[in-house]
Order: structure tokens, then C-alpha cells, then sequence
């Protein structure tokens, strides 16, 4: 694309890596004749730690801990798919307890990443209360997990053979009580930012993304899912128990921002629903197997699929029998994710770039890792 | 014709709708009890902090200024940052043994990321995470901490 002439009227912009707009520091390049976006290239590596580069020197107990980095939203699913790779390795399985617990706090996960997605949509869009209205839900969530893991945001809880600590006495109580209070609010999401003229007009028909697209481009979650592309790697490939339980894979296939938006808010329902069957269930037991203080896994190589709050997380493990893993690999959901921005941007208004990048619901540090 | 409603349709539509967000703010605003803010640091004395919460390790000591560490480095290898450096000393047992001892738990607060993994290696349970949280310094030197007190020394009959 550099080498491509630039035409009298058409210039070059760079949105980021700093922007206001952009959530995090990701560099779009956009190619605009006046208003209308031609092309756009997307720059990576601004917030690159080397995270699998880092976790060659950690042990397999050690490295889980920098997962919670990448998808700082979805910390404890991107920890339960190392948990689970390792698990494969050793040819263990967590306790029954454990894996509930895991599940439940996977789905608290999805709830507080959509609902500070929703409230990021509505900052984009120009819309400063529902962020608020958003994190009224989402801090009790947090403090559930402060209960129980120690942590809001990093936890490091889900460690290959469970989790690390039991649950909170209180937890089964505040759930319970935040599920009523989500339910009693869900209405004023309708309220505040649903029906909204501006939203509506900034979202219906605009940012299509066609499922052929969809798939040639490996978008996954609900990204994949709102253009009718069938993905979620919970009913595809079932991982820690979650054939189990019921639910059902929202899906829409108009493709479009508003898509994107109605499937994300149905989604929660889904995670609300499955929360309600699990909360109750609770097998008693033990919820971590010990493990040696240090593990190897046999030489091999180890692949684990799991889906966190914006697709299809992969990771990858070759081991060549040592302590530290011969090569970790991630498979991050918002990288494809990102390529989608491409073909619905062009041909596309500059307005309306935000309110696409908005309902993609891009993580960039899981982008550049 | 259609054209003029399909207009005044739009505005009475947009108008509506940013009535029914306002409503929902009135709300609120005539509800002052519903409001979450809290005033912090106004409010440090009744802030809820659950007793999990991962603030700093530290290496509690008993009243005989005596804990429970024995030096044998396994926090220290299991620390991804390494965050923890354990420097032991070889003292002589009354019975004329060498013994390696715990000679300084030297914590560096600025590495740390409050994974709690030493916490979880340690065998012996000597170490634990603290509430505190509002760890800011002028100086970075501060920040890397020597964790067992002077003079305390390992408590000898374990329960
Ligand atoms: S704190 Fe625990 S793990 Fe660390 S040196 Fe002391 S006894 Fe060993
Ligand atoms: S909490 Fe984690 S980073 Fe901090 S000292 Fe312990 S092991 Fe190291």
C-alpha cells in the first residue's frame, strides 16, 4: 500500500497510537478522498511486551499469571485456557467444584467485559452517562472477584489443577444479588442507550461485515456471531463442563453495528442465564488437585481452545519435557478480529470509523501481546 | 407529503428518546439514595477492603518478634519477577551443626504484580498478603523492603 500513488484530492491520516477515540494504542493509517475512507492499514506493536516470548523463561505454573495482560478483560478465561493446555499435558482433569467455579467465573467475566464494553460504546458515541450506569454493575462484579481471588482486574486465580483459593463465603449471596439487581437494571440499558435516535442512526446498516468475510478473515465471537457465522467454541468444542449447562449461541446475520450491539446485549442474558443454573449447583469438594512444585510436561505439543468475551482464544504449547515450555503461542481473538476493520471500512464514512472500532470491541495489548 | 412526515417523524423520534435517557437521569437525580459514589480518600476509615485482597506480601511476626521462615528460597524461585531475594547466613546450633538461617527477606515492591504465587509456594505458610494499597513513594529506593524484622529469628517448635 505505500507504494500506491496518491491521486490530486486524496490524503493519508494517522488515527492514533495516541487518540482519544481508539481504546488503547493502536495506529490506524486511513487513505480519505474528502470524507470517504479508500483504505486503511492498521499499525501494530506500540504496546508489544513479548509476552510469549517471556513465557519460554517462566515455568508452567509461573506464566499463566502474564495471560491476565492480553485480554485484560477477560483475565481469568485467558488463565483458565493455559490452565486447561497444561491440564492436557499432565492428563488431569480439575475437580468437579473447581470447574464450576471456573465456569461461573468465566461468565462473571463476560458480563463485566460487555457491560464496560457498552459503556466504552456509549463514550464513543459520544455518550457520557451510560459509562456510569455501565460500572454501577460492573464494580459489584469486581469486588465479587476482590472477594474471592484477591484481585479486580489480574487475578492470576485459575492455575492448572483448579483454582487457587475456595470461594468467598459470601459469594454465593452477592451473586445471587447481583444477578436480581443486573435483571431489575437491564431495562434502563433499553432506556439509556437502545433506543436511542443517535445510536440507532449511527449503528443500523453501517460497518457490514458479510459472513464469507467473517470467516475468511477468522473473526471470531460475536463479531463472527452477528454475521451469522456459527463460532462459539463453548457449544463447539465444550471445555470445563460447559455441555453441562444450558444456554443458547446468539446469532444475527445482519452483519451490521447494530448486529454487533444486540448480540453482545443478548449475550449477557445468556451469561446471566447460565450463572442462574450453576449458582446453586455448586458440587462440594475439593477445588484444586495439587500439583508438584514443579511441573514438566512431557514432551509434546498441547493446543486449548476457549472462548473469552470477544472470541476464540487458542494457546498453544510445545514442550520439550523441561520445566519451561519449548514455545508458547497465542491465538487472540482481536487480532482477526482487527482485520475486519479493513473491509467494512472501506468505502466508508470517517464519522462512522468510531462507532465501528467501538462495536468491534477491540483490546489492542491482545493484539500486540 | 410522505417525505414531510416521514421527517417529523424522525424529529418527534429523536426527541422521545432523548426524553426517556433524560427520564432515567431525573431519576436518579431525585433519588439520591441510589448514588454509588464513594469519596475517597475522604472515606479511608470506612472503606470496605474484603480480607483477600492482595496488597503487598509481608512476613508476619509474633509477639516474641519471631516468624516463620526458614530461608529456603522456594518463594524466590517461584516468583515470575523476581521480586524476592532471599539472602541466608550459616549460624552454628548449640550442638555444633551449621544450619543455614534467614538472614534478610528482601521484597521489591516496585516488581512485584501482587500474583500471590510465592505466597502459594511457600511451605511453610510464612508469608501473606497484606490490605494495604496505597503504596506510593517519593523515593524509589523505598520501595525495596527488607521484610523480617532486626533481631527476630525462625519460631523453633512448630504447632
Ligand atoms: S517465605 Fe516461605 S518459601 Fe520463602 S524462604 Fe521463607 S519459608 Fe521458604
Ligand atoms: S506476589 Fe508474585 S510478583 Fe509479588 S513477590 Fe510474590 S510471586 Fe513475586
Amino acid at each position: 500500500m505505500e507504494t500506491k500513488d496518491i491521486k490530486h484530492d486524496e490524503f493519508v491520516i494517522n488515527v492514533g497510537p495516541q487518540h482519544p477515540s481508539t481504546h488503547g494504542v493502536l495506529r490506524l493509517e486511513l487513505w480519505l478522498d474528502g470524507e470517504d475512507i479508500i483504505d486503511s492499514k492498521p499499525h501494530l506493536g506500540y504496546i508489544h511486551r513479548g509476552i510469549e516470548k517471556m513465557s519460554e523463561a517462566l515455568g508452567y505454573k509461573q506464566f499463566i499469571y502474564l495471560t491476565s495482560r492480553m485480554d485484560y478483560l477477560s483475565a481469568h478465561i485467558s488463565n483458565q485456557a493455559c490452565s486447561l493446555a497444561i491440564e492436557k499435558g499432565l492428563q488431569i482433569e480439575a475437580p468437579a467444584r473447581a470447574q464450576v467455579i471456573r465456569v461461573l467465573m468465566a461468565e462473571l467475566t463476560r458480563l463485566a467485559s460487555h457491560q464496560l464494553w457498552w459503556g466504552a460504546l456509549g463514550l464513543d458515541l459520544g455518550a457520557v452517562s451510560p459509562f456510569f450506569y455501565a460500572f454501577r454493575e460492573r464494580e459489584m462484579i469486581l469486588e465479587i472477584f476482590e472477594e474471592t481471588c484477591g484481585s479486580r482486574l489480574t487475578m492470576n486465580y485459575i492455575t492448572p489443577g483448579g483454582v487457587v483459593n475456595d470461594l468467598h463465603p459470601d459469594f454465593v449471596k452477592k451473586v445471587k444479588k447481583l444477578i436480581e439487581q443486573l435483571k431489575g437494571n437491564l431495562h434502563e440499558y433499553y432506556q439509556l442507550l437502545t433506543g436511542n435516535v443517535i445510536l440507532q442512526a449511527r449503528t443500523r446498516g453501517v460497518g457490514k461485515l458479510t459472513a464469507e468475510d467473517a470467516v475468511s478473515l477468522g473473526c471470531t465471537g460475536p463479531v463472527a456471531r452477528a454475521s451469522g457465522v456459527k463460532c462459539d467454541v463453548r457449544k463447539l468444542h465444550p471445555y470445563d463442563g460447559y455441555d453441562k449447562v444450558e444456554f443458547e449461541e446468539v446469532l444475527n446475520d445482519k452483519g451490521d453495528n447494530f448486529a454487533r450491539y444486540w448480540l453482545r446485549i443478548e449475550e449477557m442474558k445468556q451469561s446471566i442465564y447460565i450463572i442462574e443454573q450453576l449458582i446453586d449447583n455448586i458440587p462440594e469438594g475439593s477445588y484444586r488437585e495439587k500439583l508438584k512444585g514443579v511441573v514438566k510436561l512431557p514432551a509434546g505439543e498441547y493446543y486449548q481452545r476457549v472462548e473469552t468475551a470477544r472470541g476464540e482464544l487458542g494457546v498453544y504449547i510445545v514442550s520439550d519435557g523441561k520445566k519451561e515450555p519449548y514455545r508458547v503461542r497465542f491465538r487472540t481473538p482481536n487480532f482477526s478480529n482487527l482485520n475486519a476493520l479493513r473491509p467494512m471500512l472501506k468505502g466508508a464514512k470517517i464519522g462512522d470509523m468510531v462507532s465501528m472500532m467501538a462495536t468491534l470491541d477491540l483490546i489492542i495489548p491482545d493484539i500486540d501481546r | 407529503m410522505n417525505s414531510i412526515y416521514q421527517y417529523f417523524r424522525a424529529i418527534w423520534y429523536g426527541f422521545s428518546s432523548l426524553w426517556k435517557g433524560m427520564m432515567l437521569t431525573g431519576h436518579y437525580l431525585v433519588h439520591p439514595k441510589k448514588i454509588l459514589t464513594e469519596q475517597y480518600p475522604e472515606n479511608r476509615d470506612t472503606l470496605y477492603i474484603p480480607e483477600r485482597f492482595q496488597g503487598e506480601v509481608v512476613l508476619p511476626h509474633d509477639e516474641n518478634n519471631e516468624h516463620l521462615c526458614t530461608g529456603c528460597t522456594i518463594c524466590e524461585m517461584n516468583c515470575p519477577n523476581g521480586s524476592i531475594k532471599i539472602i541466608t547466613r550459616q549460624v552454628e546450633t548449640p550442638e555444633g551443626k551449621k544450619k543455614k538461617e534467614l538472614d534478610e527477606w528482601v521484597y521489591h515492591l516496585g516488581l512485584c504484580t501482587f500474583c500471590g504465587q510465592c505466597i502459594d509456594a511457600c511451605p511453610q505458610d510464612a508469608i501473606k498478603m497484606s490490605n494495604a494499597f496505597e503504596h506510593s513513594v517519593y523515593d524509589r529506593k523505598l520501595l525495596t523492603k527488607v521484610l523480617n524484622q532486626p533481631g527476630s529469628k525462625l519460631k523453633s517448635a512448630k504447632k
